[in-house]
């Protein structure tokens, strides 16, 4: 066995350390992703939330090392997978890693499969790709995948079209093409969105259960809080290209920190109660070109903002059992320079 | 006044109000051609057989997932479409057969805000001249009298006077719904067909845009037909709710009824799929097996025998009627 396996079972699966993604407008770079650092545990599933734009699929992307080359780039910071770096490997030894170890689906499934290649053919192209063994041994797989994400005549499908499917029916495909060489690590950015909700039921259950069948992880990529309290155990609150705050499901639900995560969770109309005014957050978010350099990215839009706001910049820090926010109301997202400031400040 | 009253008040209130819009059987086949003659070979029966009234100055919700029809009954309620069947009827006028002229001048009273903001405002045109439109349509008008008019209708949904120099492209999602609220306003219409108006923007603006359409409902005393497949914004926004599957209404109740006591299985199943942002709540959810049936095609009986943990043999061979199993709480289920 090689000397990944023998890895200590301690370390996080994934570990995003500082991450930096830029893309290239008019010759310059610009940050959709400044500094973000968050570890995956082994059979976890982390749920990845915030509104469009705040780099929640670019940093996926950066993972997977799928940016638009030359337009999209890694400017800083590591990415382990089991301990290794992966975030510097050659294409050839990423595309070893890409579909076996760590394997992604994407929101629309109607443009993410081939229309001009068959269902089997697909999902045999990615066991081909990283396994030896006959077409006749893949074709048999493929059919007893297809059959496991629960699509009905399964050794039928294989030899029809994308187009034959249904929309939900072609997520289940792309579930099958994903978990075809049982990955530690799944990334599904908004895997549910296009879907109606009865379908959504049927593929998170899925999800859920080739999870703990697999012992796989999950990265959940998703706007929908809701989607998030089902299935998520750890949940990463994304704003502007920053985390701001990060906690188990229970704590963010009951507990929310950041007046970002807050206001998101006031503003959606609810079931389980009746609102007459829902909370809405005034402003829009800055352009990634002119992204504040100093102080809280929020700033301008929070309604609980301090003059401080605007120039310190506020950090991760502890705000109550495995649970972590970057804003300025709690004492430990001070930087240690600006808290010594701010302290001298007062003594005086 | 807490919440809930405001709620009892409403509901009150509305009931003594007259009918605006009354629906009676609609039915809108799409045709399916084949062949080298292009002959019709069948329907598509997107709406079959619908019938619902809305009372002025209540918010109706539709509710069902893509390709229920529920879109379709709202642009054939506007007479976008020609009805295929029954009978539509706006404040007591049938509007179901009139065309050219006369059509044009009961439009008028009804208007549509279109659920992408991006594609139903023309690029070309200034945002002051897409408000205009409608307005110049049907009366002529002192331009600068007409711009304060329009100025007016833009502050009032939220956007700076300046917008009215701009295009569309110059504003964010959010801002661009606003701008088809105001054109949708203009007329000073009776009934907005509002289909799918926030599915396309982020939970924060989509927050912003529910709360204004709220207001210049009372403020207009405007009268709403909402079309969404989100139930919660459904639930928070409507009156009354219909729920619809493959082009049938399964079934229709007051906004508290539907929620508390579901009678059609479909609609249990549905309500219970919605994943909750609250982890207290653990849900026994009832998962639909499969998908829904082609309405080319569509199944015999109940529309939602196939897919029905509930059905009985009775359910494959006749359609059950949508009836009144309790005061304003309708449903088509043979179990009532």
């Amino acid at each position: 066995m090689t000397a990944k396996n023998i890895t200590d079972r301690s370390t996080p699966l994934l570990q995003v350390e500082n991450l930096q993604t830029g893309f290239k407008i008019d010759g310059d770079f610009y940050n959709a992703v400044e500094g973000v650092s968050f570890n995956v545990n082994r059979k976890q599933i982390v749920g990845v939330v915030g509104e469009s734009g705040c780099g929640k699929s670019v940093m996926s992307l950066s993972i997977m090392q799928l940016l638009p080359q030359g337009i999209g780039k890694i400017r800083g910071g590591e990415v382990k997978f089991e301990g290794q770096n992966i975030s510097e490997l050659s294409d050839k030894k990423m595309n070893e890693i890409r579909g076996k170890d760590i394997s992604m689906i994407f929101q629309e499934p109607m443009t993410s499969l081939n229309p001009v290649f068959t269902i089997g053919y697909q999902i045999e192209e990615v066991i081909l790709n990283h396994e030896k063994i006959s077409k006749k041994e893949a074709r048999l797989r493929s059919v007893s995948l297809l059959k496991s994400v629960g699509i009905p005549r399964a050794d039928k499908i294989v030899e029809e079209y994308p187009h034959q499917l249904s929309g939900g029916m072609r997520q289940r495909v792309m579930i099958a093409m994903a978990i075809a060489c049982q990955p530690k690590l799944l990334i599904a950015d908004e895997p549910t969105t296009a879907l109606d909700v009865t379908v959504q039921a049927q593929i998170l259950d899925l999800m859920k259960g080739i999870q703990e069948a697999n012992d796989m992880a999950i990265i959940l990529i998703t706007h929908d809080l809701g989607v998030v309290a089902e299935i998520c155990d750890e949940v990463l609150v994304m704003y502007a290209g920053k985390i701001v705050e990060r906690a188990t499901v229970e704590e963010l639900f009951n507990n929310p920190k950041h007046p970002y995560t807050d206001l998101l969770m006031k503003a959606i109309p609810r079931m389980d109660e009746d609102v007459e005014v829902l909370a809405t957050i005034d402003g829009l978010v800055p352009s990634v070109m002119n992204m504040p350099q100093v102080g809280c990215r929020f700033a301008n839009r929070c309604p609980a903002a301090m003059p401080e706001c605007l120039t310190v910049t506020p950090q991760l820090g502890e705000v109550g059992v495995n649970h972590e926010t970057a804003c300025l109301l709690y004492e430990n997202s001070w930087p240690a320079d600006a808290k010594s400031q701010r302290e001298g400040a007062s003594m005086a | 006044m807490t919440t809930r009253d405001f709620i009892q008040d409403r509901i009150d209130s509305l009931e003594n109000r007259d009918v605006l819009l009354e629906v009676q059987n609609l039915k809108t086949y799409y045709p399916v051609t084949g062949g080298f003659f292009k002959r019709t070979i069948g329907h598509v029966k997107a709406v079959d057989d619908v019938s619902f009234t809305i009372r002025k100055g209540e918010t109706l919700g539709l509710v069902g997932e893509s390709g229920c029809g529920k879109s379709t009954t709202g642009r054939t309620v506007l007479r976008l479409m020609k009805p295929t069947g029954g009978k539509i009827l706006f404040e007591g006028k049938e509007i179901t057969k009139v065309s050219g002229s006369k059509l044009q001048r009961a439009r008028r009273d009804f208007q549509m805000v279109f659920q992408d903001p991006y594609a139903s405002l023309n690029p070309m045109q200034m945002v002051g001249d897409i408000i205009a439109e409608p307005i110049l349509n049907y009366e002529k008008r002192d331009k600068k009298e007409l711009e304060k008019e329009i100025k007016a209708l833009l502050t009032r949904v939220g956007l700076p006077e300046a917008a009215y120099y701009k295009y569309a492209h110059e504003f964010s999602g959010g801002q661009r719904q606003r701008i088809g609220i105001a054109r949708a306003l203009a007329l000073n219409p009776k009934l907005i067909v509002a289909d799918e108006p926030v599915s396309a923007l982020d939970v924060s603006v989509q927050s912003q845009v529910l709360n204004l359409l709220k207001e210049l409902q009372i403020e207009f005393d405007l009268t709403y037909l909402f079309i969404a497949h989100d139930l919660s914004v459904v639930k928070h926004m409507s009156d009354r709710i219909g729920v619809m599957y493959l082009g049938s209404l399964v079934e229709v109740a007051s906004n508290r009824d539907l929620y508390k006591e579901p009678l059609h299985p479909y609609t249990q199943a549905l309500i219970s799929a919605i994943p909750e942002p609250n982890t207290a709540i653990k849900k026994e959810r009832i998962v639909l097996e499969g998908d829904v049936p082609s309405p080319q095609n569509p199944p015999t009986g109940c529309p939602f025998h196939t897919r029905c943990p509930m059905a009985m043999e009775i359910c494959s061979k006749e359609k059950p009627p949508l009836k009144e199993v309790r005061p304003g709480h309708h449903v088509a289920c043979v179990l009532y």
